[in-house]
């Protein structure tokens, strides 16, 4: 993985610093809380419900040992001892106390991380495909791409004030894209044009929030060397022309939207004729430097072991049975798998992991995984290079910690948000309704039978739990003083992307996991066979069938 | 009044005129509105030729650069107004107007101008600050230097950092 040089390291301490004096003058009163807000935006600190919010970078979700147990130490140390994993490949901690956070942004700073632009309408941290550098699939390695565009978008001086924040998507896999790069304010897909050029496929205007859109296709094939100009064209027409007067409106889609793809393309280009041949035209010497920071671990030579994994997937004990099929994925490796770390144990908010779960993770990436783990923007952990033939031994160790909840991708893999149990900006707790789905289907046969669906839960209209593009969406509305549910079908984040459909009047915290319970079981009864994935079901048969068993009838009010 | 200029808190003599001012009829250094300079461009002028004082702009965030950019190399001064601090389209301008306009006279920040924007101002092609009233104008001199490290090319530096690191041996 990346490795800071002294430049980096100079920047994380000096910010580290410039915090610490900032938090002072906002503590004598010298700025007020409006003019320290951005500042404390810029480094992640939020003020939620009941404390100070800090959300840690952890950039494309790359994470070493160390600095999992930093993270840990964190927990323990300033938070309740736990943090908890978002959507974006980040850390939040939701207990903190002001006048700990310089010292907390120090101890980041000697493990290579920060908070750096984690919140603020600037550019926040540039996701990817948690599977980046293993999938089988993969065309090329993001990575290299996602560092540089890091370090391009840190303390970038002209896009420190966006009209609203900024999150960049990068995808080497074109056929299977695990990032959602088409939900953010810029995708960027690694393709290659008919003669076989590799080069990027940008994307911009894609969102969520209160008004969902598909990111259209600013530019089909850039060459590499362009990468950075090109976004620095986007970001500065974006940044003279997004609204500005109204909050809701200020995201790059609304502008991408109301300009038409068209026009706005031909801005984005005229732009970019300027600059493309200036000083950030890249280098091939560049690029090879950071691709050798993300060159594969020292691998065995081993043989395939996908007999022995599926001999375990046959088994006898149910649980490694499931584990294997479930949360054991595919490698370009001979020999190695990736295996996917639920953080969705049943009872528990989806995505928190303990100090202790961290101790023990990062323990495990040390003996199983050379050191390394992902954060995935469904909020678990992958163990990237694990030998196929130590699963057994692996699961048995992560059951001792309670993470090898065997669910990924099922049902209760959930995404959700924080909701109003720490939100100040949600409108109703989402995590419960997490937790009381999570408890309901806890059985392994049952999750193994609906197959693929997704369910993502969001506490308010901002969509942060991407209800949206859930298969099986639930959004969080106040209905005059009253917690209530809508309900959304058919949403889909990856190459086949598509908006949850809102199925009719929304329900009562009482009856929305019976709700959902009523959609399975819809699903289940009318599928052609278990090949028939949910989503698959739902684009064939629409709405009807759902809204009749969900209201009894077709006039759904 | 005080302002930074180069680093150092200078006084500052320049009046920037509003739109219903009439023009004075002692020498001063006056700033005007992009709409009063394209209108009154002669008799602006005129004053600097004659000795009266010199001739600058202010510009709002939604200006468009194009009209000025005839008068440009006229003037002895832009400022550019951050009504809000968190409007960030004056840092667009200024670049604009360094790298791509050639503009090597006064860039000054006037408005909502406050420390902790100081060092991405000075980044944009800033090199004078009025800053916003109340604010101590001594302690906003240290932000020019709690960053050392930049990653980006940009007024300050035309080459990104990676382009030095590869200059490095």
């Amino acid at each position: 993985m990346y490795q800071y040089d002294a430049h980096d390291q100079r920047l994380v301490e000096e910010r580290a610093a410039q915090f610490r004096g900032q938090v002072q003058r906002r503590l004598e009163g010298s700025i007020t809380e409006d003019e320290f807000k951005p500042l404390r935006l810029q480094n992640g600190l939020y003020m939620q419900l009941h404390a100070y919010m800090l959300r840690v970078a952890i950039p494309y979700g790359l994470l070493s040992s160390t600095q999992l147990r930093m993270l840990a130490t964190i927990a323990r140390e300033h938070d309740k001892g736990y943090g908890h994993f978002s959507t974006r490949q980040n850390i939040q901690f939701n207990w903190i106390k002001l006048e700990d956070v310089p010292r907390i942004l120090d101890a980041l700073a000697r493990v290579q991380m920060h908070a750096i632009q984690t919140s603020g309408n600037c550019i926040r941290n540039t996701t990817s495909d948690h599977l980046a550098g293993v999938a089988p699939d993969e065309l090329e390695d993001p990575r290299p791409y996602c560092e540089l565009i890091r370090q391009w978008s840190t303390f970038h001086p002209e896009f420190a004030f966006l009209p609203r924040k900024f999150k960049i998507a990068v995808t080497g896999t074109p056929d299977d894209d695990r990032a959602a790069v088409r939900f953010h304010d810029i995708g960027v897909r690694i393709v290659e044009d008919d003669a076989g050029q590799r080069g990027f496929q940008i994307l911009a205007g894609g969102g969520m929030g209160r008004s969902p859109h598909i990111a259209p296709v600013v530019r089909e094939h850039l060459p590499y060397e362009h990468l950075l100009s090109y976004l620095e064209s986007i970001l500065r027409v974006y940044n003279r022309y997004g609204r500005r007067d109204n909050k809701y409106k200020a995201r790059i889609k609304i502008l991408v939207a109301e300009l038409g793809i068209d026009e706005f393309r031909s801005q984005v280009e005229a732009e970019w004729e300027q600059i493309r041949d200036g000083a950030l035209r890249l280098e091939r010497a560049e690029i090879d430097r950071l691709k050798a920071f993300f060159a594969p671990p020292a691998y065995r030579e081993l043989p395939s072991a996908d007999l022995q994994l599926q001999a375990q997937a046959l088994g006898a004990d149910p649980a490694l049975r499931y584990f294997v099929a479930n949360n054991v994925l595919g490698h370009r490796q001979p020999g190695y798998c990736a295996v996917m770390v639920s953080l969705k144990a049943p009872g528990r908010p989806p995505g928190d992991a303990s100090d202790s779960q961290m101790d023990a993770l990062a323990d495990l990436a040390d003996e199983y995984s050379f050191g390394e783990l992902v954060v995935t923007h469904t909020q678990n952990l992958v163990l990237p290079h694990v030998e196929q033939t130590r699963v057994g031994q692996l699961h048995a160790a992560l059951r001792e910690h309670e993470l090898a909840t065997a669910n990924a991708g099922t049902l209760t893999d959930s995404i959700c948000c924080p909701g109003l149990d720490f939100c100040n900006l949600a409108n109703a707790r989402s995590i419960p309704v997490a937790i009381e789905i999570g408890e309901r289907f806890e059985r392994l046969d049952y999750l193994s039978d609906l197959g693929e669906v997704s369910l993502k839960i969001s506490g308010c209209i901002n969509a942060c739990g991407h209800h949206h593009v859930g298969n099986i969406g639930i959004l969080g509305i106040d209905k005059i003083g009253e917690e209530a549910y809508q309900l959304m079908l058919g949403g889909s984040p990856g190459n086949d992307a598509s908006i949850g459909q809102i199925v009719g009047r929304a329900f009562s915290r009482a009856e929305i996991v019976d709700a959902v319970q009523t959609v399975l079981e819809t699903y289940l009864g009318g599928r052609t066979g278990e090949d028939e994935r949910f989503l698959d079901y739902f684009r064939r048969v629409g709405l009807p069938p759902f809204k009749e068993a969900l209201y009894g009838d077709h006039q759904a009010r | 009044m005080e302002i930074i200029k180069q680093g150092e808190i200078v006084t500052s003599a320049w009046v920037h005129l509003g739109d219903d001012e009439p023009l004075p009829a002692h020498a001063a250094d006056l700033t005007v509105s992009l709409a009063r300079l394209l209108e009154q461009r002669e008799p602006l002028l005129a004053r600097a030729r004659e000795g009266s004082g010199q001739v600058g702009v202010r510009l709002t965030p939604a200006d468009e650069l194009d009209p000025l950019l005839p008068v440009l190399p006229e003037l002895s001064l832009v400022a550019i107004e951050f009504p809000k601090f968190t409007d960030g389209r004056g840092y667009s301008l200024a670049r604009l107007l360094r790298d791509r306009h050639g503009y090597r006279g006064e860039l000054r920040a006037m408005g909502h101008v406050l420390r902790d924007q100081l060092f991405y101002m000075h980044r944009c092609g800033f090199d004078a600050f009025e800053l916003a009233p109340g604010k101590s104008i001594h302690d906003a001199l240290e932000a020019f230097s709690e960053l050392s490290v930049r990653y980006q090319a940009a007024a300050d530096d035309p080459r990104p950092l990676f382009r030095r690191r590869s200059a490095a041996p």
